[in-house]
């Protein structure tokens, strides 16, 4: 009885499983194919991915979506370490939800308030604009994964720090700062790979010339899905797939939801 | 009746005066003044929510108070922040900080107050050496026991010699043996360095054990300031003898006082004499006379001849029940509780009410010297308990 309960479970949960990464396994699987067509299996080859160095464009938008991604992350994190601060220290409704709003709003909706924001403020689309707005969403993510932590600190710590001699500046360094920094860390390392990956709202504040990486591979399948297309995939899950194990290494708490 | 501390108040060390704090309706602290001597063992003492930490967290500069002052050396400090304040806490869980070795949180207080470099060395490897804890340098706090953590966290606190050391119940998280230990280390210690010690417990047992004296507080007020031995044996109120060890609390009324020997007539049992007493009663008055268990004698009916004599009931209240030494009334062995070293037996009497006692077990094989239900004498001298006036 048990047993058989037990193989339902394992089963249904290998569909999900399925149903959620088959598609990637696709896409991995025909990068490596040496065939123009997604269609059959032909042969084993690296020519995809080699091929993709000599692209002009494809490197342009990946150095734009490196430069998008480490600015907007590293701005958020200094924003978003203050606001998860902050969000503790208060404790206030209001504050709480301004943060965490971007979180939970449609992407679609963000996209087209700040496209009517930029263009009103006489903004012309390019790099900044779309750092500004990957900023906008990623501070709510890095204040959740620094508020996570700061909660699971002993509030003494901080008091002690106090105690022993040390001026409020000398205890956020000295005490605050590195107990906080793998929820610091975390919270940066979640703001890059949300920002590399992000498609909307980066298809609504970019301009000409200023192409990231998914909106290339956007154009690229608006023709075909070519073998190239799946190559860079590949790379782009990886690098994703490399910075999340990562972060959930050093903050295990805010992928367990607490 | 409030017990007042009349020795050496000029020149206290540490001067509370009437400090109040309130959260929201609460009042957590209500116009509490304490005087603390330089190098005395002071500790606060009080059921959970009665104001006694924080009291400490305002001493410490933690948290600011309503209204009141607080002096040390004559001087306030209620304006100075924490880092300035001559005095150092020791945590209920210690606050060491995990991220740094043993080494770097004994260092801390050195460096914050810009000790030189090398100093810092010498004075971390002999804060560690007086712990008797000398190659745990190197290791992180989490890899330390409770009682070496403990240890830790004092020498850390100690390591710049404050004026003032404040104790959060730090004994609160080990366990019942090694409480005992650190308990007589810390008396110890304080002998050894003079320093002030201010100590928060709930436990009334520590408290005893530990303190040169004792501030028993409740619902934000002091209650009493005495000597360990005097608290007990001296309690001023139902509370404090109720809250220090074990007591039974007879009901009665004041009806004689010639001298320090009072005479109470104790409600449905009938008159007894209390002696040693130090303060004027006023006839008529209500009060419980304070009895501890070890005072009393438990002895079999039978083992007291003519047992009839000293029987009084409410019926007949007039002749005193004691005669000019000793009290003496008949109950039965309602139940009773072997703990090893004693028995305690609960015994109940003519008026229903239950009182407590205790016998030591001298002898190994006997346990039970008497069983439930026994009709036995119980009997104290009128100078083994103390009046408390509601």
């Amino acid at each position: 009885m048990m047993a058989k309960k037990n193989l339902l479970l394992t089963v249904s949960a290998g569909l999900v499983y399925l149903f959620l990464y088959l598609p990637l396994v696709i896409v991995v699987v025909f990068s490596f194919n040496d065939s123009k067509l997604n269609a059959e299996w032909v042969g084993f080859t690296w020519k995809w991915y080699g091929k993709l160095l000599y692209n002009q464009e494809m490197l342009t938008a990946a150095m734009n979506s490196l430069i998008i991604a480490s600015v907007s992350a590293g701005i958020a994190t200094i924003l978003g370490t203050l606001a998860g601060i902050a969000m503790h220290q208060y404790r206030l409704r209001l504050l709480q939800m301004l943060v965490l709003a971007p979180i939970a709003m449609p992407e679609i909706l963000m996209g087209v308030s700040l496209l009517v924001l930029f263009i009103m403020v006489n903004m012309t689309l390019g790099l900044i604009s779309i750092m500004l707005a990957h900023i906008t969403f990623c501070i709510g993510f890095v204040a959740l994964a620094v508020q996570a932590r700061i909660s699971s600190l002993d509030p003494a710590l901080i008091e002690a720090a106090r105690d022993l001699g040390a001026t409020p500046w000398q205890c956020f360094r000295e005490v605050t700062l590195p107990l906080l920094m793998p929820g610091i860390l975390a919270g940066a390392l979640m703001a890059f790979t949300l920002s590399i990956d992000d498609f909307v709202i980066t298809f609504f504040t970019a301009g000409v010339g200023s192409s990231t990486l998914p909106l290339q591979i956007y154009s690229m399948v608006k023709i075909a899905v070519t073998p190239e297309v799946n190559a860079v995939s590949t790379l782009l899950m990886l690098v994703t797939l490399v910075v999340i194990t990562v972060a959930s290494r050093l903050s295990p708490a805010i992928f367990r939801g607490e | 009746m409030v017990w007042v501390f009349t020795g050496r108040e000029n020149g206290a060390l540490l001067e509370i005066v009437n400090v109040s704090r309130h959260f929201d309706t609460f009042v957590a602290l209500d116009k509490v003044s304490l005087h603390i001597e330089a190098g005395e063992f002071f500790t606060l003492l009080g059921p959970s929510g009665c104001g006694k930490t924080t009291l400490l967290r305002l001493i410490a500069g933690f948290d600011q108070p309503d209204g009141g002052d607080i002096l040390l050396d004559g001087k306030s400090i209620i304006a100075v922040p924490p880092e300035d304040r001559p005095l150092h806490t020791i945590f209920q869980n210690y606050a060491l900080f995990p991220h740094m070795t043993v080494a770097e949180n004994i260092a801390f207080p050195l460096r914050m107050a810009r000790v030189a470099k090398q100093d810092i060395r010498t004075r971390v490897a002999e804060a560690l050496e007086d712990v008797r804890l000398p190659d745990k340098g190197n290791q992180y706090p989490d890899a330390l026991s409770g009682g070496q953590k403990q240890r830790i966290a004092i020498a850390r606190a100690l390591v710049n010699r404050p004026r003032l050391l404040l104790l959060d119940e730090p004994l609160s998280a080990l366990d019942a043996k090694l409480r005992e230990q650190m308990q007589i280390e810390l008396i110890d210690l304080q002998k050894d360095i003079g320093i002030t010690f201010i100590y928060v417990t709930h436990d009334q047992g520590e408290a005893l054990a530990l303190s040169h004296r004792i501030a028993v507080m409740d619902h934000g007020r002091i209650i009493q300031v005495d000597e360990p031995s005097r608290l007990y044996g001296y309690p001023g109120s139902r509370f404090v003898a109720d809250f220090i060890g074990k007591c039974n609390l007879l009901d009665g009324k004041v009806s004689e006082q010639q001298g320090s020997r009072v005479t109470v007539e104790l409600d449905g049992l009938g008159s007894v004499y209390v002696s040693g007493l130090e303060t004027q009663f006023a006839v008529g008055s209500r009060c419980a006379l304070t009895l501890r268990p070890e005072k009393i004698r438990i002895s079999r009916s039978s083992a007291i001849p003519g047992a009839s004599d000293t029987l009084s009931s409410p019926a007949d209240p007039s002749p005193l029940s004691s005669f000019d030494g000793e009290s003496h009334f008949p109950g039965y062995v309602h139940d009773m509780l072997y703990l090893g070293d004693v028995t305690v037996y609960n015994v109940t009497l003519a008026n229903g009410v239950l009182l407590e006692t205790l016998l030591a077990n001298s002898a190994s094989g006997r346990t039970n010297f008497f069983e439930i239900g026994d009709q036995v004498e119980v009997a104290w001298s009128c100078d083994a308990g103390h009046l408390v006036l509601d």
